[in-house]
């Protein structure tokens, strides 16, 4: 249809004839761009911060702490971790940094995360950039099409995100220990990690999928009083899915940078025992 | 002659709230083709503004609730002048009502045991009100528009057409009805949005257009309570029945002042909120008439007892009918006790936890933190009465709902008259709308059938005398001769000069402004606490007012021109007010919603006697007013209640009368 | 706080167009916007064509937009504005325009008819239906809807895109079939009705990218999105995009 003729900003949205002929996109008067702006140059921070830290292929282990974007660790040249999450399972054949591996699950969690969705929409897509504030692009198919359709993949990546939260709550467990594998020790890191940890959990936890399964999906919650409850639960976490988002987030970014830092010999872990 | 677009249906109901969707629901259901008429978007009539719930004995909260008491506590908060068949029918049918709308889709509060839930209410002996939250008013109609969108949905899997045989015209305005000789055939209206006239044909009409709120200043109703029904009915010559019954609820909004007069739900106070005075004092207690000593708590520890124990403890004063609660209110604040905006306190805050509050009267909450800047989980709120129903109407036939006099006329809901006596209880008024709302669309379906070959006919002459009335006001607007785009004002001054005085000298009236005129008038004159002297001026000022409103011009054209609007409502404001300072000036007592200060006690000799009025000459449109004895309720009914009771309204004679039965 | 002049810019016009009229207003303590807009009436301008009617935020009628911002005439207080500051009022922009702050909103009804009613389980008589409270808490939710379109205007599937109005149905109704879904006795599935497929396939789920502007507007405080659409979103995977869920109801018909 699009001849490329058209006055692309004049026939559609707003300004589609038999509305009120207003000229102007929108006529908000609040700093509406700020939410979009301030998301984007979050994600943003992270993605380089990640890009960065996730091909360096260095300085991600610090015993006893192994930075969570490298855990579990799967490749043959992993740096050996006593006990740690690390298993040679693709063997030497791969050669890029193993963190690649494994961040593929997290990152797909959370790029079709009902949040993170709304977050990049409106931060990179402009679709829209924010409420009543007309959206640049001509035409608009949501998320029915290809790629976008995918969007619907995000409980499969809730699945492997438990699992991986099941190793990072193994690495937590391993904090544990001190540099020489000696369990009952403490040091800073340790509380790094336990806030890290409980963040992944309360983010993962709080999911829409995961509300959906444990009790969204039932017609009758007065049947099954149990998973009734844990509706409730994950009911009240996804309440605050946004805010555990970007505390999670940062959360696991702060942790690598923790274990980069001692890794580089920056400074060294305080130990409480 | 301007072309008027004609449409033939066998039933037309004219408003969309409760009343008229339940009717319209039974007419199509019945096999008539229907029409609804309404002012406002389909589904957003006053109707939606009912918090507290549905008034029907189903027994699920106490299972001692039956009919029978429902039709007690009626008749007693009417003062025992409700037509009686209607109370008995409607505490007779209402359950199945409101059964029926789970059947549709409704989801009320439930019970512990999967049940509708059921609160206390003013004049309620048992909790009754089927509810939903403080939303109930909502529920009903968005169940009942979905029900007509089911209907239409059938149809189009039928026909094709969703419309063909149940249509809703929404955003227009009937003006009049149209009769054949002494029938009824048909409505004349514009739409809203183009103000294009048209016409629909229909040997049955259904009135159900609500109230008459908008003729006070301070009400809890929209701008559409103008009357419209009544005063229909009035010009196609059905009698109007005790128009000086007017109930102001006790507990409106207060201040801020463009709030002012925004309903306060009764709920408030059926789950524990009291009245205080300025000095914190529960003033109610003082207030309870001799009529109902026996059934109010006469201590505050009495009273608080009974929201958990209701088989030991009398009912607490807050919750005496509401006439009763509006004139102590109105006492409280004369005396000089009442709140810095002149109202009284209303306190859920010290009586419940905040989190309860929140879940029970969510709209409340929501209510005052964005309009008034009030917190009720921390403070009291204000408030004082506000003009709120009209228990006068439509003189109805009980079983069927037909106006007297006038074949294929009906009405329903508020704008019938009889069923709430004197005052109307809460939640009654939601179960008269399903009850006599269904009644009307039954019936006028079946008359509608035994006309299937005589119909009467619509002629032209009525069409161009509605016109002509319709477009007047541009006439006399500044800009006069803008109203030509659309149809012109030939033929004015052939007929309808009906409720306004016809072309007297002066300039051109601002319609907004006789509009808060009227109001102003009917506020301080006709309100509630009433004196001969004070009716008597108001009827002046009220002949004053048609003068003017004859004059009433708007600018502009007719493309959803609000001020034409409201100049062609104001003849009906006017009738109806009319109506109201007559019968209240005449009805010399005081009984229900109806107080003269002048006569302060209610006289058994009134408690059988209906006030109609009517219009002498349509042409005129003077009001004439009649009295009229009620027939005996009938002995069974009336062994429900105790003889000492009974003594306190009905005359020795009655009295007699009865025991010999 | 006493009275003071406000200024306002009111659009007026028809479909074949309008502009933003300036006008000077008295205010005073505790007014909403929809106040003024009724002064303006009642002192300048008596033709300015607005819907109202409950005045107490329960009908949905007084929806327009508020300094770009969709919101109810009769919930926005003055006082949230700084009284230099100059007000606009434009009727929604996703909906045609009738009269200046006056839109055609027929196509929520057209989108109303278009979602199957409730279907009551044949095998209870009126007075028979038992539900649990906890168990019609979620599409009491949704009933609070008092139906102000103003998630349908502010919705950009349809506010900035005019052709997708045919195929997708807006938060409003995909959240009306989202209760009806929840709704415990609806008995649509045995009568061969499945709602979460007509959902994707008929009202245009799959446009919804969730960016939450209809939960921001809401005036009922409905979670729109977290509470009726994602939940949808989720069926519609069940039957359509989780082949777990597909073989485990093959295996064990699901009794819930």
């Amino acid at each position: 249809m699009a001849t490329g003729t058209e006055h692309r900003h004049n026939v559609g949205g707003v300004r589609a004839p038999g509305r009120a002929a207003i000229t102007a996109a929108h006529l908000r008067t609040d700093r509406w761009w700020l939410a979009p702006a301030g998301t984007a140059a979050g994600l943003l921070a992270f993605v380089v911060y990640s890009t960065w830290r996730a091909f360096a292929n260095a300085d991600y282990y610090a015993s006893p702490y192994v930075s969570p974007f490298y855990s579990p660790c799967l490749a043959h040249d992993c740096q050996s971790m006593r006990g740690g999450p690390n298993a040679d399972l693709l063997g030497s054949w791969w050669g890029i940094s193993p963190a690649v591996i494994i961040l593929v699950f997290p990152l797909g969690f959370r790029l079709t995360c009902y949040y993170y969705r709304k977050a990049y929409y409106r931060g990179f897509w402009a679709s829209p950039p924010a409420c009543a504030v007309a959206e640049p692009h001509r035409g608009y198919t949501g998320e029915t099409r290809f790629p976008l359709i995918l969007q619907n993949l995000h409980r499969y990546f809730f699945y492997a995100a438990l699992l991986v939260a099941g190793v990072l709550t193994y690495d937590t467990a391993l904090t544990f220990r001190d540099a020489h594998h000696q369990w009952g020790h403490m040091g800073l890191g340790t509380l790094v990690f336990l806030a890290n940890i409980a963040l992944i959990w309360s983010y993962t936890l709080s999911c829409h999928s995961c509300r959906h399964i444990v009790g969204g999906q039932l017609k009758h919650f007065s049947r099954h009083p149990v998973r009734y409850r844990a509706w409730r639960f994950v009911g009240r976490l996804n309440a605050r899915h946004m805010q555990l988002a970007w505390a999670s987030l940062l959360g696991v970014a702060l942790a690598d940078l923790y274990v980069y830092l001692l890794a580089s010999g920056v400074f060294d872990d305080p130990r409480f025992f | 002659m301007p072309v008027v677009d004609r449409q033939e249906w066998d039933v037309v109901v004219v408003g969309a709230g409760g009343a008229g969707l339940r009717a319209a629901i039974e007419a199509r259901e019945r096999g008539a083709r229907t029409a609804v008429i309404c002012k406002s978007l389909f589904g957003k009539a006053h109707t939606v503004m009912a918090e507290g719930g549905i008034a029907a004995a189903m027994a699920n909260a106490n299972e001692h609730d039956t009919w029978q008491t429902h039709f007690r506590d009626t008749l007693r908060g009417g003062k025992f002048l409700n037509q009686w068949r209607m109370a008995e029918l409607h505490a007779r049918e209402a359950p199945q009502r409101v059964w029926e709308l789970e059947t549709w889709g409704a989801l009320f509060d439930r019970t512990e045991d999967g049940r509708i839930s059921q609160r206390n209410f003013g004049g309620h002996e048992y909790p009754r009100l089927a509810h939903v939250g403080d939303r109930t008013g909502l529920e009903l109609i968005r169940t009942l528009q979905q029900r007509i969108v089911a209907l239409q949905q059938e149809d189009h899997a039928r026909t094709g057409d969703h419309e063909s045989g149940l249509k809703v015209y929404q955003e227009c305005t009937v003006t009049r009805v149209l009769k054949d000789g002494s029938r009824v055939c048909g409505v004349f209206a514009y739409d809203r949005e183009t103000g294009r006239f048209f016409v629909l044909q229909a040997p049955a009409v259904v009135l159900a257009t609500g109230g008459i709120g908008k003729s006070f200043k301070v009400t809890s109703n929209s701008w559409e309570y103008t009357g419209d029904g009544h005063a229909l009915a009035l010009l196609a010559g059905a009698p109007l029945l005790n128009m000086e019954f007017v109930q102001f609820h006790p507990t409106g909004m207060v201040w801020p002042p463009s709030v002012k007069g925004i309903l306060v739900t009764e709920s408030v106070r059926g789950d524990g909120g009291v009245l205080r005075d300025s000095g914190g004092r529960r003033f109610m207690f003082d207030y309870v008439p001799d009529v109902f000593k026996e059934k109010y708590a006469e201590s505050e520890q009495e009273a608080d007892g009974w929201y958990d124990d209701p088989e030991h403890h009398r009912r607490p004063p807050e919750l005496l009918p509401r006439d009763e609660v509006a004139r102590a209110i109105n006492a409280e604040v004369k005396a000089g006790r009442g709140s810095p905006h002149g109202g009284v306190f209303l306190d859920v805050s010290t009586r419940m936890p905040a989190e309860v509050i929140r879940r029970r009267l969510p709209s409340m909450y929501h209510q005052f933190k964005e309009l008034a800047d009030v917190d009720i989980t921390t403070e009291p709120m204000e408030v004082g009465p506000t003009c709120h129903y009209v228990m006068g109407g439509v003189a109805v036939d009980s079983d069927t709902a037909a106006a007297r006099g006038v074949p294929g006329l009906y009405a329903a809901g508020e704008v019938a008259g009889g069923m709430h006596g004197s005052n109307r209880l809460g939640g009654n008024s939601l179960s008269d709308l399903l009850v006599f709302g269904r009644r009307a669309g039954w019936h006028a379906a079946e008359y509608a059938r035994s006309l299937a070959s005589e119909r009467p006919r619509v002629d032209d002459d009525q069409i161009g005398a509605a016109s002509a009335e319709a477009l007047r006001p541009f006439s006399r607007g500044a800009e006069g001769g803008a109203a030509g785009d659309v149809g012109t004002a030939e033929g004015a001054g052939t007929a309808g000069d009906v409720g306004t005085a016809g072309d007297v000298g002066g300039g051109p009236e601002n319609p907004y402004t006789l509009h808060q005129d009227l109001q102003q008038t009917m506020n301080d004159l006709v309100g509630i606490i009433r004196r001969a002297g004070e009716m008597e001026q108001a009827l002046t000022r009220l002949a004053e007012l048609r003068e003017r409103a004859g004059r009433a011009g708007v600018e502009g054209h007719r493309q959803f021109n609000p001020g034409w609007h409201l100049a062609l409502d104001l003849r009906n404001m006017l009738l109806v007010s009319e109506c109201v300072a007559r019968a209240a000036r005449e009805r010399t007592e005081s009984r229900g919603g109806h107080t003269r200060e002048d006569c302060p006690a209610m006289e058994r000799e009134w408690r059988n006697v209906n006030l109609l009025c009517a219009l002498t000459d349509p042409a005129a449109g003077r009001i004439r007013l009649t009295r009229e004895t009620t027939p005996p309720i009938r002995p069974d009914l009336l062994a429900l209640f105790e003889k000492e009771e009974l003594a306190k309204y009905l005359t020795d004679e009655e009295l007699e009368e009865e025991l010999s039965e | 706080m006493s009275g003071y002049e406000a200024r306002f810019r009111v659009w007026r016009g028809d479909e074949h167009g309008g502009e933003l009229r300036d006008f000077t207003v008295a205010v005073n303590e505790g007014e909403v916007v929809l106040d003024i807009v009724h002064r303006l009436q009642a002192t300048q301008a008596p033709d300015l064509a607005v819907r109202w009617n409950c005045k107490a935020g329960k009908c949905g009628s007084c929806s327009a937009e508020v300094n770009g911002r969709p919101r109810l005439m009769c919930m926005t207080r003055m006082s949230v504005f700084d009284r230099a500051e100059t007000v606009t009022i434009t009727p929604l922009r996703a909906f045609p325009v009738i009269r200046d702050l006056v839109t055609d909103v027929s196509f929520n009804y057209e989108k109303a008819r278009g979602i199957p009613a409730f279907v009551p389980p044949p095998e209870l008589a009126p007075g028979e239906y038992r539900m649990f409270q906890r168990d019609v808490d979620r599409s009491q939710e949704f009933r609070k809807c008092i139906e102000c379109f103003l998630c349908q205007d502010t919705c950009h599937v349809v506010r900035d895109h005019e052709e997708n109005k045919r195929a997708f149905a807006g938060p409003r109704f995909l959240m009306r079939v989202a209760e009806l879904d929840m709704h415990p006795l609806d008995a649509a599935e045995r009568s061969g009705l499945d709602r979460r497929r007509t959902a994707q396939d008929e009202h245009g789920l799959g446009y919804c990218n969730i960016t939450k502007c209809c939960t921001e507007v809401c005036p009922e405080g409905i979670r729109i999105t977290d509470n009726a659409l994602i939940p949808l979103k989720e069926r519609v995977v069940d039957r359509r995009y989780d082949p777990l869920v597909w073989l485990g109801s093959k295996i064990k018909r699901r009794s819930s």
